[in-house]
């Protein structure tokens, strides 16, 4: 296995650790709408993700960077190519940063209500919108000789991506559902189960049919089995979740999503971003790649870094493991802290 | 194709008006990540009351402030793919290495460390959630030291070589990327000037709270915290200023001399203060000159030659091939003064201030009302004219804030548009480094956007700040006094209140 091999998995990783994690941090913004039935409720669930979403983000980011370094071809041509879906992304995820910092930072009913909103929809658009621009990198895209990105804004928006970007919806609100069911108490943890089921079987029928597309177009024995994998361990998140087994359904939903990344990153293999016009203008992992000297750097700080983030943003989730509800939530608290 | 709204020129725009607006935040962030840290650390050593409310009164601040600096920062990262794509093919081999570092080891930081420094208040032994402050501040030095290894490299490319058959330069000493003297000095001038920033900040607000003689205790420490920074960063920027301008004088000299307005090469040349008309033409209307400085600036000797703009002009000329090698004049003549003009202007205030309000001119001991005394600033036995001149004092220090954050601006702004027609100094000019595939109208509509959308949020911001500038710390309750932590014993009530939440 060759450098550039190592960084296609690495990547592929920070793409799965990125939908693990902020999925389930879009979901909850989704769910303020869908499960929540008043503003103490909502405080819950923007809560339960508080102390780590931001960490969460940074997956996005280093996934972007290393993108950069380790295949500069691949980043040039997908973030100009993708180049109105990710200004969309990028000015949702600057409004939700800047709401959940900002939403109790006043009193005004009115000011709540619209970064509440705000979370609402820069969660929804960004879980449908990465699934959209993950259907056409699998399925491939308009790509010259220059490696350049040569169709339009409406080629991306062919069924099979929007279907991507249905699943990816789906299932990080499902994610988020069952998230919301192990941090929370009382009445909301009932409710956040029984929304989750529902959800649960929604994105599986979303799901399944996406995947199965996939393998059909492009599968081979590897990607079949990551698919397999996927949809079992769906099936067995939905049953835990409703058995009220909440931390196997959490991991179970996770699993689901790292599955079912893998299985498109295998699908991808060894393309990184396939032509539809000349199978010779793909950009590939040998292509599109940085130099065995850049990649052997990198190599040498992921191995580093890597295992210190996820030591300490797993004690993050351990500092912040305890359940919360409605009464842990300290009424009208910008009036108290703007004292 | 309109030349003003040429792809090219749209994106520089963009560049430019995000870069600018994100570095807004940037020193801000920086500077008070580290002063809350050091205050925080002052209560847990001394268990000083004042001491917490002003690190709860600085966080929150500056929570406000890194709300905004954060969500910035993610477009910078795309915009190099997004508007500079063949920058990015070009260069990703090494400009990409330090970004990947930036969020493998400072972003991960300090973004993690902030959430348990938000909500760890009652979740974290006091020790601990001290640490957690700590770690954000090392997470944004770490962030700036990785930026702008990547920034040097576009001034001054090291370490590297040209692929010919990839098209593309290849990175062949990262080391010598990161420790290149013009990253180092670079870093050293960026962060003393973040801490001007900061410094200001707490002096302009301390001085707020002080001249209606409210929260005196918290404030008047904070004043001294803030003029003190102030001075030490003061001194430190035109200590790294001048290390920084005898670097670019070597290795562009270009920048300088347009920096300068110095037309010809001259032997020994005069650092000009202040150019009346048109700049653009050179000296023959300055106004105000130091004879022998910019030769002292450039290589320490009064004496010394140092080369004008259509010297350079024409070396470049032979080397690079027939074209125009000049950035525009009076953005880097401008640009230049007004960098250093504010940036000494706050180290002026800030020495002034620091000599005001020392002990000997606080309110005597007999005089004094209450231990929480506001300092009187008494310069003369003239009572009245006292207090008119303290008053005076609260309002040009409120001013100061401003200062720093202009005085940065503009030195990005000189930095960069100091270097052009070249994007990376020597390797590639700019107008070969944008987007070949994004058309007019994409790059229209995100910098409509983007502009639209910071306008916005710079109002809601700024409100926000004023808002809880004029709060002020808050009052301390007994929870904030002994933090219930849940760490090594039992929660003594598993339905309290959380003691911070969104």
């Amino acid at each position: 296995m060759e450098l550039h091999d190592v960084w296609f998995v690495l990547i592929a990783v920070l793409w799965i650790g990125y939908f693990f994690l902020e999925g389930f941090d879009f979901g909850i913004g989704v769910l303020t709408k869908l499960l929540a039935r008043d503003r103490p409720e909502k405080r819950v669930l923007i809560n339960t993700i508080g102390p780590v979403w931001d960490g969460n983000e940074v997956w996005l980011l280093t996934a972007g960077g290393a993108t950069f370094a380790a295949f500069p071809e691949w980043y040039a041509t997908l973030f100009s190519g993708f180049y109105l879906p990710l200004l969309i992304i990028l000015v949702c995820l600057i409004v939700r940063g800047v709401a959940f910092e900002y939403r109790a930072k006043r009193p005004e009913e009115n000011w709540q209500r619209n970064w509440e909103q705000a979370i609402f929809w820069t969660s929804l658009i960004p879980a449908f919108l990465w699934g959209v621009a993950f259907g056409n990198i699998v399925r491939g895209v308009k790509i010259d000789a220059r490696h350049e990105y040569v169709g339009d804004f409406w080629d991306l928006l062919n069924p099979y991506a929007l279907l991507g970007g249905l699943v990816t919806l789906t299932l990080f609100t499902f994610h988020g559902a069952v998230f919301a069911a192990l941090k929370t108490v009382g009445d909301i943890r009932e409710r956040a189960r029984a929304l989750a089921t529902k959800l649960g079987l929604v994105a599986a029928v979303a799901a399944l049919i996406f995947l199965l597309w996939t393998q059909v177009d492009k599968g081979d024995g590897w990607s079949l089995f990551a698919m397999l994998v996927a949809v079992v361990a769906l099936v067995g998140a939905i049953g835990a979740n409703s058995a009220g087994r909440e931390g196997w359904s959490f991991a179970l939903s996770g699993v689901t999503i790292a599955a079912a990344v893998a299985m498109l990153f295998l699908t991808l293999f060894p393309d990184v971003m396939p032509s539809t016009l000349n199978s010779d203008w793909s950009l590939t992992v040998t292509n599109a790649s940085s130099s065995p000297y850049t990649l052997k750097i990198m190599t040498w700080c992921a191995a580093i870094a890597a295992p210190l983030v996820m030591a300490y943003q797993a004690w993050t989730y351990w500092v912040f493991r305890k359940r919360i509800g409605t009464q842990h939530i300290a009424p009208d608290h910008a009036a108290h802290s703007a004292h | 194709m309109n030349l003003a709204l040429a792809p090219e020129t749209l994106a520089r725009w963009q560049f430019g008006i995000t870069t600018v607006y994100h570095f807004l935040f940037v020193p801000l962030t920086i500077s008070l990540a580290a002063l809350t840290a050091g205050i925080q650390t002052a209560w847990v050593r001394t268990g000083k009351e004042k001491y917490l409310r002003a690190t709860k009164f600085w966080g929150k601040l500056f929570l406000i402030n890194i709300a905004m600096g954060v969500v910035t920062g993610i477009v910078q990262e795309f915009q190099f793919g997004m508007n500079w794509s063949a920058y990015s093919r070009f260069v990703g081999d090494i400009f990409g290495a330090p970004l990947a570092f930036e969020a493998l080891i400072a972003f991960f930081f300090e973004s993690t460390f902030i959430g348990l420094w938000i909500f760890g208040w009652d979740r974290l032994p006091k020790k601990i959630h001290l640490a957690c402050i700590w770690m954000v501040s090392i997470g944004t030095i770490l962030s700036a030291y990785f930026i702008l290894a990547a920034n040097s490299w576009m001034q001054h490319p090291v370490g590297y070589r040209i692929n010919k058959e990839r098209g593309r330069a290849e990175l062949t000493d990262f080391w010598h990327v990161l420790t290149q003297n013009t990253a180092l000095t670079q870093f050293f001038h960026t962060i003393t000037a973040a801490f001007l920033v900061g410094g200001a900040f707490m002096v302009g607000i301390s001085a707020f709270h002080l001249a209606r003689k409210r929260h005196v205790a918290v404030m008047r420490s904070s004043l001294r915290i803030g003029l003190i920074t102030l001075i030490i960063a003061g001194l430190g920027t035109a200590i790294s200023g001048d290390l920084l301008g005898k670097v670019m004088f070597k290795q562009q000299p270009m920048k300088m001399a347009a920096a300068e307005a110095l037309w010809d090469g001259e032997a020994p040349a005069p650092f000009s203060v202040f150019a009346y008309g048109d700049v653009e033409k050179g000296h023959n209307t300055v106004a105000i000159e130091i004879p022998g400085l910019l030769s002292f600036l450039a290589n320490d000797d009064f004496d010394s030659y140092v080369p004008g703009i259509n010297d350079v002009n024409k070396a470049e000329q032979e080397k690079y091939g027939p074209g125009d090698y000049r950035p525009n004049i009076p953005v880097a003549y401008w640009g230049f003064r007004w960098m250093i003009g504010f940036g000494m202007t706050s180290l002026a205030i800030g020495m002034l201030g620091l000599w005001l309000t020392r002990k000997k001119f606080l309110l005597p001991q007999a005089l004094r009302t209450g231990d929480d005394e506001v300092p009187n600033l008494v310069l003369f036995k003239n009572k009245a004219l006292s207090a008119r001149f303290t008053k005076w004092y609260w309002v040009v220090a409120l001013w100061t804030m401003l200062f720093p954050l202009i005085a940065n601006s503009w030195g990005w702004i000189f930095t960069e548009m100091g270097r052009q027609p070249w994007v990376v100094y020597g390797v590639l000019r700019t107008r070969d480094a944008v987007s070949p595939g994004v058309s007019q109208g994409e790059v229209l509509t995100s910098m409509i956007v983007f502009t639209t959308l910071y306008a916005i949020l710079a109002v809601i911001e700024v409100k926000l700040l004023v808002k809880y500038v004029k709060a002020g710390p808050p009052e301390l309750t007994e929870d904030d006094l002994n933090p219930p932590t849940t760490i090594g014993g039992h929660d003594r009530d598993p339905d309290r209140p959380m003691a911070f939440s969104y």
